[in-house]
Parts: C-alpha cells; structure tokens; sequence
C-alpha cells in the first residue's frame, strides 16, 4: 500500500481544477501550472526512488483487494514513463508559454494541458484493463479539446477525423474488454495473467489478443496509422510535441503491458503478427518521410517509423529487446518533444513548412540550427546520444532471437530517419537565404529554456547510458517475469 | 435469452457501422453512438443475463447478479455521452465554419 501512486494524478487534476479557477488571469494560470509541473516531477522521482528501494508498489484504492477492487501498480516500466511524462510536459509547457497565444490561453489550455497529464499518467500506473479504458478516455477527450482549440479550418477538419477513429477504437476496446470478461471472469491485469496461464491461451483468447492488438494499435500508430499525420500536424506546435511525444506511447505502453503480461503464451500467432506489423509500419513510415518535402509531415513520419522499431523490439521480446525498447520509449519521448518543438519553431518563423521555401537560417538562428542538429543524431541513434543504447539493444535483440530481415528493416528505416531530418537540415538552414530576412522574428525564451533543457537530457541519456540502464534493466527484468508483476499485486 | 441479445447486438452494429460508413456528418455521429449502445448490450450479455438477488448483503439469496458489468457499463455510457455531446458541438461548429457537413468534401489539401 503506497499513497504515492495516485500523486502523478493527484497533482495535474488539483492544478487543472485550480487553474478553472483563474481564467482571466493568463499570468497567474502560467505560474500555477509550472508549479504544479515541477511538483508532478518530485512526485515521479520519489516514485522511482521508492520503486528502486522497494520493489513494485501497490494501492489498493478504498481497501478493496484484488481482484475485486480497482488496484494501481507501479512497477519500474510504470515510474519511468511517468517520469518521462512529466519532464516532457514541464518542457512542452515552458515552450507553450511563449508561443500558444492569449487567445488559447484564456480559453482553458492549460487545465486541457493537465487534464491530459492526468489520463497519461494513468494509463501508465492503472492495473485494471477497464481502468486503462477510461485513462485512455481521459486523455482522448483533453486532446480532443487541445487540437481542436483555436477552431481554424483545419483544425476542426482534422479533429473531426481524429474523434471518429478514436471513438471507434474505444468502442473496439469496450468490445475486447467484454469478450475478456465473458471468457476469464477478471479484468485485473495480475489476475488475468494467472488465470489464462491456467487455462492455456487457445482459441477465443487468440482472438481477443488480437482484438486487443488492434484496438492498441489504432492509438499507437503502428501500422493503422494512416489518421496520424493529419490530425498531428493540425494544433499549434507545443501541443504537436506533447502529442508526438505520449500519445502514441500511451498506445505503445498498452501494447507493450498486454504482450509481456497477459498475452504472452502464443507468441507464434501474437507475436509473428506484431513483427510485420512493425515492419509494415516501418517501411510505410520511411516512405512518407523520404518523400515528402514538408517539416510537419516528416516530423509525423518519423513518430511512426519509431512507434514501428518499439514494436519490433516487442515483438522480438527477448530481455535485451525489452530492454531496449524500454530505454528507447524513454530516449523517443524525450527527443519527439524535442523535434517537434524545434520542427514548430522552424515553421513559426518561417511561416511555412516547406522545405523549399527556406534556406540559410543558421546565420541568424545558429542556436536553433545545432539543436536541431543534436536532435537528429540522438533520434536517428549516433553513439553519444540518447538513442544509441535502445537501438542497439533492441537489434542486438532481433540477431540473438533470429530475426534478420526484420532487424534488416529496421536498421536500413534508421538511415531513412537521419536521412530525412539531414534533409530538413540541410534545406532549412544551409543555402542561400530567404529573402525577407531581416522581418523574421526572433526566437523566444521559452524555446530555449524547453529545447536546452531536453537536448541536455538527451546527451546526458546518452553519455549516462550505463546509470540509466540498471533502472530500465529492472523494467525489463520484470516485463519478462510476468511472475513478479502478479506476486505484487495479487500476494499481500 | 443470450441468443437473442446477441442476435440485436449484431443487428446494432450493422447498423451503425453503416451510418458511419455514410457521407453525412450527422449520420455518422448517430452512428457511432448506436456503435456504443451496441457495445454495451454486449457487455451485459457477456457476463451471463443471470436471474438473481441485486448483489446487496442483506439480501439472502441463492443467486446474485454479477454487479461489475453493471458498473463497466454505467462509466462507459457517461464517457460516451460526453464524446458524443462534444462531438455534435464540434460538428455543428465545423458545418458553420466549412460550410458543409459532407465528409468526401473535408479531404482538405495542403494548400489554404
């Protein structure tokens, strides 16, 4: 039992319901928010710390005992990607500071803001499938809200896309859950992951994974994503990043959950299916970032073409590949925020994302430009950056387990990454100059604070590599001993 | 009796993946709130129509109804309710700012 647990949600719902408060007050409901960031941060490092020290946390919400009652869990997987998720939303808030408008402002963006914080971060602590559904939900309906907000032409288009297929997708998920129930009589993740070792995963349970694979598969963006790119590039570009960096993850994390905990019986059928998903994902993924020659669309590629490598590394679902796709979960949030607040940046002030309408901005912007530059070594997985260890792990993975065109695939999409980003780098900030240089306007101090800030991250990742494995080594230890997971939660 | 419900469960979802395989805003929004009301028949069926005591202590009966389907069911109509309402809100906003509610005409393009 662990009050602490609830804190990462605890935190953003108070400051979001605070923040209802203070609408005309655009000052005060920056002031209150960054507080309530940094508080969501010491909550998530105390959560590791405890996690660390003593092994997986339990809450039982109102005494009830599993299985019956609602229960949180918070293994180290669970702890690191909140962490990750409140240092991305400190970031992406700083960024938004400057750079989303009095107009959205006074119109409730940041309880939106918080309120998403909120579903993330349950999604990632909950240990009851229905549970998830409605984080799940929590998290949708704010960014429902957050792309739409503003209400221009294309927002409004791309939203309405984006809530038909996510309305669907949560109808599957509803669907999924009540086949599961019908068949197991649980919906406690621990207890669930018991009983069908018990009775086998045969037949209708296949046929539920399966279900439960699509259904997470339409959130993540692996391999049904043809929703994404449109509906990532239509919001302003702090909430681009914030999207860029966790929703998808929030759909991978199910994944991730599902696969290693409860459905992790038959990985012929399961499994097999989510490698050529991933290569699937991965190869259509790099052709829309090589061809197209516009920043918003390639940045949304690249999210795809990683959402595609994590779910090789699932599907390999070795140690080390678990592993690495821990470690690269963590680098990948972290460095989408990263690119899409430069990537947001890089339109703002051109007043355009295509590639060749710029050129030569390194004279006036050389902070941006390197950034940018450090951006896309650490994405595309040069050693001293971030991306590196995951990547490496996650293939040295695929080899060890036999799986060579896949990892084939997966390094040749790692070129098309660096490729594509080199593209926007040479294109956007070398050649001749754009010619209305001298009105381009100056970049802001949010911009620096979130990009420095992240970019330090991702180097420090990257050189600290060693410090940062031993905690994603836990996560990993107990993504592959599902035994560890179950004796929390279930014996106490 | 399951048989039946099953039987309407799929009449429901016919129906309501064909309103939202139509061009028409409205329709489409219907149809994914039939969708969902679809979803929730089949949430009750799953867990066994039962003829039993509501699961209360003092009941003293043989039988109970299982309570959590009930509960499942009761949350995910509330969160249905609500995408559904701000979906119509975001409809009518779109119609009024597009000038059209006909989905083959909000491709869009890059150029605006």
């Amino acid at each position: 039992m662990n009050n602490l647990l609830v804190f990462p949600l605890l935190i953003p719902l108070c400051t979001a319901v605070i923040l209802l408060f203070f609408k005309n007050s655009v000052i005060g409901q920056r002031w209150i928010s960054a507080i309530g960031m940094l508080f969501n941060l010491a909550a998530a490092i105390a959560l590791i710390y405890q996690v660390k020290t003593e092994g997986i946390q339990t809450l039982h919400m109102g005494g009830w005992l599993p299985p019956y009652g609602i229960v949180f869990v918070g293994d180290m997987l669970a702890a690191l990607l909140v962490l990750a998720t409140s240092i991305v939303g400190t970031f992406c808030l700083f960024f938004a500071f400057g750079t989303i408008g009095k107009e959205r402002e006074k119109y409730y963006f940041y309880p939106f803001y918080q309120f998403l914080l909120v579903g993330v971060s349950g999604s990632f602590l909950t240990g009851d499938l229905f549970n998830l559904f409605v984080c799940f939900e929590v998290m949708l309906i704010s960014s429902y809200a957050l792309i739409v907000l503003g209400g221009t032409k294309k927002q409004l288009r791309e939203t309405l896309k984006y809530i038909l297929i996510n309305i669907l997708s949560s109808t599957l998920f509803v669907a999924a859950v009540a086949y599961l129930y019908g068949v197991v009589g649980t919906l406690n993740m621990a207890d669930l992951s018991q009983r069908i070792a018990e009775v086998g995963q045969s037949g209708v349970l296949n046929v539920i994974a399966i279900l439960f694979m699509i259904v997470f598969s339409l959130k993540a963006g692996l391999f049904l994503f043809f929703w994404l790119p449109g509906s990532y590039s239509a919001p302003p570009a702090a909430v681009s990043a914030l999207f860029g960096a966790l929703l998808t993850k929030v759909g991978l994390y199910a994944l991730i959950r599902t696969f290693t905990l409860i459905f992790y019986h038959e990985p012929g059928i399961t499994h097999h299916w989510l490698a050529w998903m991933a290569a699937a994902t991965m190869v259509l993924g790099a052709f829309g970032a090589a061809a197209y020659s516009d920043i918003g669309r390639i940045l949304n590629y690249n999210v795809i073409i990683s959402v595609g490598f994590l779910a090789f590394g699932l599907a390999v679902s070795s140690k080390e590949a678990l592993d690495g796709v821990v470690f690269y979960l963590l680098h990948d949030m972290v460095a989408k925020a990263l690119l899409f607040i430069i990537g947001g940046m890089l339109m703002y002030i051109a007043g355009t994302g295509r590639l060749k309408e710029m050129g030569g901005l390194i004279k006036r912007y050389p902070f941006m430009g390197w950034m940018f530059f450090i951006t896309a070594l650490a994405i595309a997985g040069i050693p001293p950056l971030s991306g590196f260890t995951g990547k490496l792990l996650i293939i040295m993975g695929g080899f060890q387990e036999k799986y060579f065109w896949l990892t084939a695939v997966s390094l040749a999409s790692s070129f098309i990454v660096l490729y594509s980003l080199i593209k926007i780098f040479m294109a956007a900030f070398w050649g001749a100059e754009m010619k209305n240089v001298d009105s381009l306007p100056a970049v802001n101090k949010g911009f620096i604070v979130s990009t420095a800030g992240l970019c330090l991250i991702v180097v420090a990742m990257g050189i600290g590599s060693e410090w940062v494995y031993q905690y994603v080594s836990e996560a990993g230890h107990t993504l592959i001993n599902p035994a560890q997971y179950i004796n929390a939660v279930l014996k106490e | 009796m399951e048989l039946y419900m099953s039987l309407a469960i799929g009449v429901i979802f016919t129906v309501g993946v064909y309103l939202i395989l139509s061009k028409s805003l409205l329709r489409i929004i219907l149809g994914t709130s039939i969708l969902t009301h679809g979803v929730h028949l089949l949430l009750l069926t799953m867990s066994k129509l039962k003829t039993g005591a509501a699961p209360l202590l003092g009941e003293k009966a043989e039988t109970y109804v299982d309570p959590l389907p009930q509960a499942l069911i009761l949350t995910s109509i509330v969160i249905s309710f609500g995408v559904t309402s701000f979906f119509f809100v975001l409809a009518y906003k779109a119609y009024q700012k597009l000038g059209t509610d006909d989905m083959e005409q909000l491709r869009g393009n890059d150029d605006e």
